[in-house]
C-alpha cells in the first residue's frame, strides 16, 4: 500500500463549540483507490469533521493537506477545483433543471465556462454528460426533471455530479440515507467499482453497519470528537472499546436517524 | 441639557407610533412569511375608524374606546382579508403575496376618500392628555408621554403572549419553522388568521393612536409603510424586541440629527438600514434565513428555450406589433412606445427574480439611472441622441455594480430590503442635489433627434430594442452563465459544491440586469422628453414586482406579458376613471385569485397538464420532497 | 414566447381608445390635467370651479358660437402620467390647448411637453417661478401668483416686524427650497439686521413634528417663517401649539389662509400668523359676489381659492379662444400676451415678459372664530404689484 501516494492526510483537527470539543486532535489518512468510513454514534463529531474536510467549516486547530495543499481557510468551491467530489445527506441537486442539465452544469464549472453568457448549455458536453449518466445508470432519465425523480435515483444523479471534475477524492455525508435496503447495497457497489476503476478515494459516513463493514477498506470509529480506534472492518469490529460504545448505544442502527451535534 | 432630554423624549414618542405598527408586520412576516404591503392601509384604515369613532362618542370613554374599538373593527376587516383572500395564495410563489397586498393597498386609497372625503380630518385631542408637561423650561406634550410608556406595555404584553401562552409557542415554533408545526398537526390555517388579525390590530392601534397628533387623510398609508419595513428589517425579521430598538434607534437618530443636518430625515432611515444590513445582514437581533424550503406539490417544468415554431410566433408577432404605425396614430403610438419600454424594464428585473431568485425592491434605480445618464449627457455634454442612448445605461451599469456588490452578499428579504435603501439614496440625492440634477423639477428638454421624434420612429426604436434586449435576456438564459445563475438560486449548497462563486455569479446577473434596466431608462427620459426623481422611485420599483409576478416569476419571459398588462391597464384605467387605483387594485386582486402564478405561469401548468396528462400519476407515485 | 402577439393586442387596445376622436365641428375642447386621485383635497374644489365656469361660458353662448367641452384627466401626482394624458389629449382628442396642474414639477413637465409639441398650455396652480422664468417657454402662461409673488406679499408685512432672529421651516423640495430662498433674499434686502438662526427641512408629507419643533424652538428665534401646508402643517400646529412653540414668536407662513389649509386646523388655528390666503367670506367686491353666489347655489358648498383658480383658468380659456377666434397656437399666444379679462378678484391681465398673470392674493392674519380658523384683516395685494421689474424678468428667461 506504501506505494499509492495519499490523497489525504488530516493531522491533529479539532474544533469546539462554546467550550464543548466537536472534534479533537483527529489525525488520519487517506489513499488514492481506498474506501474509508467515519462511523460514530450521534454526536461523535462526525459531520463537524466532514465539513472541515470539505471547506464548510474552519478548524480551531490542525492542519488538512489534500493532494498536497493545504486547504484549511479554503473555500468549498476551491477545494472543488483540487478534484473533490461531494455528494450530501439529503441530497442537493437542482431541482429545476432536467438530470442532464445537472450533469451539464457540473462540467460547465469543470470547463471554466460559468461566465460564458452567449453559448448554449444545452449542447455544452452533452456526451460527456450522457457518459456520466450512463455511468450511473440513469442514462434513460436524462432528459427528466430533476424535481421529479425518486430518491434513490436523486442519489445517483448526485454521484454522477460529483464525478463531473474528474474527482480524486469523493466526499459522501451518508450516502445511503433514506434509501431502500436494496437500494443502499447497489449505490454503493457502484460508488466501489467506480472508485477502484479510476482509483478515486473515498471517504464516507455511515449509520448502516451492513454497508461500513461490507464495503470499507478501512474504518475511523469517532466517540465524542476523538478518534477511538481506525483498522481494517475486522480489527474495527474487535475493538472492546467500539463494541461498549455501541452496545452503550444499542445495536439497531436507524439510517435514517439524523445525527445530533454539528449537524 | 433639558433640551436634549425633552429632544430624547420627544424621540421615544416617535418611536412609539412606528414600534406599534413595526411590530405587528414583524409578527404577520415571522409567521406567514407574507410581505404584507397593505400594513401602511390598515394603519391607516385604523386612524379613519378611530376619527369617526371618537367624533361620535363623547368623553374619555368615547376616546379611548372609539380608538380600540377602531383597531378591532380593523381587525376584522384583517381577518376577513387573510380568510378570502390570503388563503389562496399561501402556496403560491414566493412573494407573490405582496402582489395581493399591493393591490389591497390601492383599493383602500380610493375607498377611503369615497367613504370619509378628500379633506384632511382633524381629530380629538385625547382627554387629560391635551397639554404639556413643564421639564426645566422645555415642554413635553403629555400625550407624548402616554405613547412612551404605552410601548414598553405594549412590548411586555407581546412578550407575555408570545412566551407564556400555548399560542405563543405556537407562533414562535412557526416563526422557526413553518413545515415543523404543520407536521405537529396544529391547525395552521387559524395560526395565520389569528397572527394577521393581531398584526392587523397592532397596525390599526398604531394608526388609531395617531388622530390626537397628526391628520387624518388617505396618503397615511404610503407615509407610513416603507419607513415601517425598513424598522423591522433593521431590527430583524420576526423579532419584536428587534421591531422596539429599531424603533427607537431610527427616532432618536432623526430627533438629534435633524439639529446638525436639518435635511437628514428625508434619507435617514435607508442610510441605518443600509449601514445595518451591511454590517449584520440579518439585522440587529434577527437570525439567519433557513434556506427557503422549495413550496411542496410546485414541480417547476425544466425551461427550455423556444421551438423553432415558437420562435416563428414570435418574429410574426414582432412584425404584427412592427406593422401598428400603420393603423395607429400618434398617441397609440406613444403608449406602445411606453409599453415597450416597460417591457424592458419588467425583463430585466424579471431576470434578476426568476433566473437569479433575487427579488430586488429597488430596481428602479437603475432605470432611473440610466435616464438621468442621457439626461446628463444631452442636456449638459449636448450628445446626439444616439451616443447618450449608448452611454447613458453605462450610469445604471455603475449604480448596478456598486450597490449590487453589496446587495448579493445578502439573500431574500434581506437583499430586497437593500436594494431598496439603495434605491432611496440615490432618489434623495437626485431629489436634493438641485444644482446637478434639478431636484423634484427634473431635467427638461431632453427631447430625440429628429430621426427619432416621429412617434412611429419612436415607437419602432422602442420596440427593436425591447426585442433585443428581451432576445438577448433570452440568450443568456440558457447560456452557460445563466445556469449557474441558477444553480446558485436552486441550491446554494450544492453549486458551492461544484466550484461556482455564487457571490460573483450573482453579482454579474446583478449588473447585466441593472444595465438592462438602464438601457429602458434611457428609452424613457426621451419617451418623455425630461427625467424626473420619480423614475427612481419607489412606486416605480413596485410597479416593477408588480409586472413581473403577475407574469409569473417562474417563467421565462412572463414578465412582458406582465409588463403589457399591468402597463395599457394602468394607462386605460388612469385616463378613463378617477377611481383608477380602486379599479386596478381590483384587478390586481382577481388577477391574483385567478392566476396563482402569474399568467403566463398559470396558462404554462395548464397547457404541461394538457399535454402531458400520463406523467402526473408517475409523478404523484415518485415525488419525494427534495430539501436543500 | 407569446410575448410579442400580446403585445400587439395590448396596442390594440390602446388604438380602441382613442377610437372616439370624431371631431366635431361645433365644439371646441380644452384638455385637461390635474392630480386629481393624489390631491383629492385641492383638486376637487378646483375640479368644481371649472366646471362651473364651463357652465356659465356656455350658458352665454358659448366661444364665438361653439361649445366648450372640457376633458379632463388625472395624473396621479406622476410627471410621467401626465405627459401620457396630456399626449392623449393632444394626439387623439384634438384639443385647443391644454390647462391645469398643481404640482410643480408637474407643470414644468407639461410646460416642456406643451413647448416641444407646440401646443398652447395654461399653467393652473404650480407655483414655481421655474415655470414662467427660468424654464419659461413661448407656449406656456400661468394662471397663480407664483412663489415669488407671495413670499414678496409676506415680505412686505414680515419686515415691518421687530423681529430680528428668524428661523425657518419648510418641506424638503423644490418648492419649500426656493420659497425659503425667495423670502430671505427679499427680507434681507429690505432688513439687513435680521439674523437667521435655524432652518428645519423635514421630509414633504412625513414631517416628525416633534423634533422640529424642538428643534426650532432651541434656536430661540423671534420669529418663523413657515412653508409647510397640508397634513404636515396640521402636525406641526399641533406640536407646535402642545410644546408652546409659537408663543409670544411672530410666524409668516406662505398658503396658510388657504381654506384647503386652514380649514383642517379647526380650532387649533394659531392666531395672528401672518399669511397669504384666500378669506371668501370677507371679500365685498361685485366680482367676488357674483362668483360666491353661482358657485354656493350649484354646489352648497363654500368656494377654496382651488375653486377660484379652476373657475378663472377656464374663464381665460374662454376668454382668449374667444378673442383668438381660432385655435392655431400661435393665435392664441398672440391672443393671451397683454390680454385683461375681469376675475372674481379684479382685473388680471396675462403679462406679455413673462406670461405670468397678474391674479395677485390675500394677505392677513389668523385668527379663531366660532371653533374654526379665519383671515382677519385681509387685504387684496395685485399680483402686479410685486413682480421683480421688467430688465429682471429678461435676464430670468431663457432666450
Amino acid at each position: 500500500m506504501s506505494m499509492v501516494p495519499t490523497l489525504l492526510s488530516v493531522e491533529a483537527l479539532s474544533k469546539s463549540y462554546g467550550g464543548v470539543h466537536a472534534v479533537r486532535s483527529v489525525s488520519f489518512e487517506l489513499r488514492a483507490g481506498e474506501i474509508l468510513a467515519l462511523i460514530g454514534p450521534n454526536g461523535a463529531g462526525k459531520s463537524t469533521c466532514f465539513d472541515m474536510l470539505n471547506g464548510q467549516n474552519i478548524p480551531d486547530s490542525g492542519r488538512i493537506t489534500l493532494l498536497g495543499e493545504d486547504t484549511v481557510g479554503r473555500k468549498p468551491r476551491a477545494i472543488w477545483r483540487l478534484g473533490v467530489g461531494r455528494t450530501f445527506q439529503i441530497t442537493a441537486t437542482f431541482p429545476t433543471m432536467t438530470v442532464r442539465e445537472n450533469v451539464q452544469v457540473a462540467l460547465v464549472s469543470y470547463g471554466r465556462q460559468l461566465f460564458n453568457l452567449w453559448g448554449s448549455t444545452a449542447a455544452y458536453a452533452r456526451e460527456e454528460a450522457g457518459r456520466l449518466l450512463d455511468l450511473v445508470g440513469m442514462g434513460a432519465y436524462a432528459g427528466r426533471p430533476c424535481g421529479e425523480l425518486a430518491y434513490g435515483d436523486l442519489k445517483r444523479l448526485e454521484l454522477a455530479i460529483a464525478l463531473a471534475n474528474q474527482p480524486r477524492l469523493l466526499l459522501m455525508d451518508e450516502p445511503t440515507a433514506g434509501m431502500a435496503p436494496r437500494e443502499r447495497i447497489e449505490l454503493m457497489r457502484l460508488t466501489a467499482r467506480i472508485a477502484r476503476e479510476q482509483s478515486i478515494g473515498v471517504l464516507f459516513t455511515e449509520h448502516d453497519m451492513d454497508v461500513v463493514f461490507e464495503h470499507a477498506d478501512r474504518i475511523l470509529v469517532l466517540n465524542r470528537g476523538s478518534l477511538i480506534a481506525q483498522g481494517s472492518p475486522e480489527e474495527v469490529r474487535g475493538n472492546p472499546q467500539v463494541r461498549a460504545i455501541y452496545l452503550g448505544e444499542g445495536l439497531v442502527y436507524d439510517a435514517r436517524h439524523r445525527e445530533g451535534a454539528g449537524a | 441639557m433639558a433640551f436634549y432630554f425633552v429632544q430624547f423624549l420627544t424621540g421615544l414618542a416617535s418611536a412609539a407610533s412606528l414600534f406599534l405598527v413595526a411590530s405587528g408586520l414583524s409578527i404577520i412576516f415571522g409567521v406567514t412569511r407574507i410581505v404584507n404591503f397593505a400594513h401602511g392601509a390598515f394603519y391607516m384604515l385604523g386612524a379613519y375608524m378611530a376619527f369617526t369613532l371618537t367624533e361620535r362618542f363623547s368623553g374619555a370613554l368615547g376616546f379611548w374606546g372609539g380608538i380600540v374599538a377602531a383597531a378591532l373593527v380593523v381587525a376584522a376587516i384583517g381577518v376577513l382579508v387573510e380568510m378570502v383572500l390570503l388563503r389562496r395564495i399561501y402556496h403560491a410563489p414566493e412573494l407573490f403575496q405582496l402582489l395581493a397586498t399591493f393591490g389591497l393597498t390601492l383599493m383602500v386609497q380610493d375607498i377611503v376618500v369615497l367613504i370619509w372625503g378628500p379633506d384632511d380630518l382633524l381629530g380629538r385631542r385625547a382627554p387629560s392628555f391635551r397639554g404639556a408637561v413643564d421639564f426645566f423650561g422645555q415642554n413635553i406634550p403629555s400625550y407624548d408621554l402616554f405613547l412612551i410608556a404605552l410601548s414598553p406595555v405594549v412590548l411586555g404584553v407581546l412578550w407575555l403572549l408570545f412566551q407564556r401562552t400555548r399560542w405563543g409557542v405556537l407562533v414562535r415554533a412557526a416563526t422557526q419553522d413553518r413545515d415543523m408545526v404543520a407536521a405537529l398537526g396544529v391547525n395552521q390555517k387559524w395560526l395565520f388568521t389569528s397572527v394577521f388579525a393581531l398584526g392587523v390590530f397592532l397596525a390599526a392601534l398604531g394608526g388609531a393612536l395617531q388622530i390626537p397628533r397628526d391628520a387624518v387623510h388617505h396618503a397615511l398609508d404610503l407615509r407610513i409603510i416603507v419607513e415601517v419595513f425598513v424598522v423591522v428589517v433593521i431590527g430583524g425579521l420576526g423579532s419584536i424586541i428587534g421591531a422596539f430598538v429599531a424603533a427607537v434607534l431610527v427616532s432618536e437618530l432623526n430627533a438629534f440629527g435633524i439639529l446638525i443636518f436639518p435635511k437628514i430625515s428625508i434619507i435617514l432611515v435607508f442610510l441605518v438600514m443600509a449601514v445595518v444590513l451591511i454590517v449584520r445582514p440579518w439585522g440587529l437581533f434577527g437570525k439567519p434565513e433557513a434556506a427557503a424550503r422549495r413550496t411542496p406539490g410546485l414541480t417547476v417544468n425544466p425551461w427550455r428555450p423556444l421551438t423553432s415554431g415558437e420562435r416563428l410566433m414570435s418574429l410574426g408577432a414582432l412584425v404584427l406589433a412592427a406593422m401598428l404605425p400603420l393603423f395607429a396614430g400618434n398617441y397609440a403610438l406613444t403608449v406602445g412606445s411606453e409599453i415597450a419600454i416597460y417591457v424592458i424594464f419588467a425583463a430585466s428585473l424579471h431576470f434578476l427574480m426568476s433566473v437569479g431568485g433575487l427579488a430586488s425592491f429597488g430596481h428602479a434605480a437603475y432605470f432611473g439611472l440610466g435616464a438621468y445618464g442621457v439626461a446628463f449627457l444631452a442636456k449638459a455634454a449636448g450628445l446626439p441622441m444616439i451616443v447618450s442612448l449608448l452611454l447613458g445605461p453605462l450610469l445604471g451599469l455603475l449604480g448596478a455594480a456598486v450597490f449590487g456588490f453589496f446587495a448579493v452578499q445578502l439573500s431574500g428579504v434581506y437583499f430586497a430590503m437593500l436594494t431598496l435603501a439603495f434605491a432611496q439614496i440615490v432618489w434623495s440625492i437626485a431629489f436634493q442635489w438641485v444644482t446637478v440634477t434639478g431636484g423634484d423639477n427634473g431635467i427638461l428638454g431632453v427631447w430625440p433627434d429628429k430621426w427619432a421624434s416621429s412617434p412611429a420612429s419612436f415607437y419602432w426604436l422602442s420596440l427593436a430594442v425591447a426585442a433585443l434586449a428581451v432576445a438577448v435576456l433570452r440568450v443568456i438564459v440558457f447560456s452557460p452563465f445563466g445556469f449557474a445563475l441558477r444553480a446558485t438560486r436552486d441550491s446554494p449548497l450544492r453549486s458551492e459544491a461544484i466550484g461556482i462563486n455564487g457571490k460573483r455569479v450573482q453579482w454579474t446577473a446583478f449588473v447585466i440586469s441593472g444595465t438592462v434596466a438602464g438601457i429602458g431608462g434611457a428609452l424613457f427620459a426621451y419617451l418623455k422628453g425630461s427625467v424626473f426623481p420619480d423614475s427612481l422611485g419607489i412606486s416605480l420599483s413596485v410597479d416593477a414586482l408588480v409586472m413581473v409576478l403577475l407574469g409569473g416569476v417562474e417563467t421565462v419571459s412572463g414578465a412582458i406579458i406582465g409588463a403589457i398588462v399591468f402597463k395599457a391597464a394602468n394607462i386605460w384605467l388612469v385616463s378613463q376613471t378617477d377611481l383608477s387605483k380602486l379599479v386596478l387594485g381590483g384587478f390586481i386582486v382577481l388577477m391574483v385569485v385567478a392566476f396563482p402564478k402569474g399568467i403566463v405561469g398559470t396558462l404554462e401548468t395548464i397547457r404541461n397538464r394538457w399535454r402531458s396528462p400520463e406523467k402526473k400519476s408517475a409523478l404523484a407515485m415518485s415525488r419525494i420532497e427534495t430539501a436543500e | 414566447m407569446r410575448r410579442r402577439h400580446v403585445l400587439g393586442a395590448g396596442l390594440a387596445i390602446a388604438v380602441a381608445g382613442m377610437a372616439g376622436s370624431a371631431m366635431a365641428q361645433s365644439e371646441i375642447k380644452i384638455g385637461e390635467i390635474n392630480s386629481y386621485s393624489l390631491l383629492p383635497a385641492f383638486t376637487e374644489p378646483y375640479r368644481k370651479g371649472w366646471q362651473l365656469a364651463v357652465e356659465e361660458v356656455n350658458a352665454a353662448g358659448g366661444i364665438n358660437g361653439k361649445k366648450l367641452v372640457v376633458i379632463s384627466k388625472d395624473d396621479g401626482g406622476k410627471p410621467a402620467d401626465a405627459q401620457t394624458a396630456a399626449n392623449e389629449l393632444v394626439s387623439s382628442e384634438n384639443v385647443a390647448m391644454l390647462a391645469g396642474t398643481f404640482l410643480s414639477n408637474i407643470g414644468l413637465a407639461v410646460s416642456d411637453f406643451a413647448n416641444q409639441k407646440k401646443v398652447f398650455f395654461l399653467a393652473a396652480e404650480p407655483l414655481t417661478d421655474a415655470i414662467t422664468w427660468s424654464k419659461g417657454n413661448r407656449y406656456t402662461f400661468r394662471l397663480r401668483p407664483s412663489n415669488y409673488m407671495q413670499a414678496a406679499m409676506l415680505v412686505e408685512e414680515a419686515a415691518k416686524l421687530p423681529a430680528k432672529r428668524w428661523a425657518t421651516i419648510a418641506p424638503n423640495y423644490e418648492y419649500g427650497q426656493s420659497a425659503v430662498a425667495v423670502f430671505k433674499k427679499l427680507m434681507s434686502e429690505k432688513r439687513p439686521d435680521i439674523q437667521w438662526v435655524d432652518e428645519q427641512w423635514p421630509p414633504q408629507g412625513k414631517i416628525d413634528a416633534g423634533p422640529v419643533v424642538q428643534a426650532v424652538a432651541a434656536a430661540n428665534p423671534e420669529a418663523i417663517l413657515n412653508v409647510t401646508f397640508g397634513a404636515d402643517l396640521v402636525k406641526l400646529v399641533r406640536e407646535g401649539n402642545t410644546r408652546g412653540l409659537f408663543k409670544g414668536r411672530s410666524v409668516v407662513s406662505f398658503l396658510t389662509g388657504e381654506p384647503e389649509y386652514l380649514d383642517p386646523l379647526k380650532d387649533e388655528t394659531p392666531e395672528g400668523w401672518i399669511v397669504t390666503g384666500y378669506p371668501w367670506y370677507d371679500i365685498k367686491t361685485p366680482d367676488h359676489d357674483k362668483f360666491l353666489k353661482a358657485y354656493q347655489a350649484k354646489y352648497n358648498d363654500y368656494p377654496r381659492l382651488g375653486s377660484i383658480v379652476g373657475y378663472q383658468t377656464i374663464k381665460a380659456a374662454a376668454a382668449i379662444l374667444a378673442k383668438a377666434n381660432s385655435t392655431d397656437p400661435e393665435k392664441l399666444i398672440a391672443a393671451t400676451e397683454g390680454l385683461s379679462m375681469p376675475s372674481p378678484f379684479g382685473e388680471i391681465t396675462f403679462r406679455k415678459i413673462d406670461h405670468q398673470s397678474t391674479l395677485g392674493a390675500y394677505v392677513g392674519k389668523t385668527a379663531l372664530k366660532d371653533g374654526k380658523g379665519v383671515m382677519v384683516n385681509s387685504v387684496y395685494r395685485k399680483g402686479a404689484d410685486y413682480l421683480p421689474s421688467d430688465a429682471e424678468v429678461e435676464k430670468l428667461r431663457p432666450k
